[in-house]
């Protein structure tokens, strides 16, 4: 079993349940902040699927889009909480 | 060697990741589940990280991996502090089994503004805490 088979064959069916079982829980959560931590920690998750597949195709160009994932994950969080507080500001 | 660290690295970055996960969607809290966001999630999207930058072994990549890692490492703690204080302004419960609330009275509702003990008028005594708890748990 070489390397590339190993992470086809496991460290990304791994991630790929992390990642379903992360969307449970942003279907499911009962209050919207459930719902942003659930969206942080998938886009989070998707940068580790990134590098594996990064590995894998040996295309290391990948790795800048990780790189902007995660200045969007960070920015949608902070936006996300202070509209919230805002909004529950206003009422 | 290197494909060794590239098994050990990736394995367990796979496992925290996997981890975090079931943590989010078996903890009972909105405060616990940020808990889980910044701790496990950060730690094994760092291994997975390292693990690419193992195989590549090029200053480049290497130093678009560091880049990567430091930002994430910088910004799980500031994402977690603002949603859990929003949380909190929102109403989201504590867990029942959560043993004691600090902030309990100390944020103004209306302006946000956090007050330090010696600045509410009516110091909470500990038997009256203790009480309040009693209470908490029997009801």
């Amino acid at each position: 079993m070489t390397l590339n088979d190993y992470l086809y064959y496991f460290i990304l069916p791994v991630l790929s349940v992390a990642e379903i079982l992360v969307l449970i829980r942003f279907l499911k959560g009962p209050s919207i902040i459930d719902r942003v931590i659930a969206l942080d920690l998938m886009i989070t998750i998707g940068i580790g699927i990134i590098s594996i597949y990064s590995i894998i195709n040996n295309q290391p160009t990948f790795l800048d889009i990780a790189m902007i994932l995660a200045l969007i994950a960070f920015l949608s969080t902070v936006a996300f909480s202070y509209y919230l507080q805002k909004r529950n500001k206003d009422d | 060697m290197t494909e060794i660290l590239i098994y050990i690295f990736s394995t367990l970055g796979a496992l925290f990741a996997l981890l975090a996960a079931i943590g989010l969607v078996r903890m009972p809290d909105t405060y616990l589940r940020i808990s889980v966001n910044t701790k496990a999630a950060t730690l094994g999207v760092g291994l997975l990280l390292g693990s690419a930058a193992i195989f590549f072994s090029d200053f480049s990549v290497t130093t678009r991996v560091q880049a990567i890692v430091i930002f994430i490492f910088l910004t799980a703690p500031v994402g977690a502090h603002l949603l859990g204080r929003t949380s909190y302004f929102l109403g989201n419960s504590l867990w029942s089994g959560s043993v004691i609330d600090d902030l309990k009275g100390k944020y103004n509702k209306a302006t946000h503004e956090l007050k330090s003990e010696d600045e509410i008028k009516k110091p909470v005594d500990k038997e009256a805490r203790k009480k309040e708890e009693k209470n908490d748990q029997t009801s």
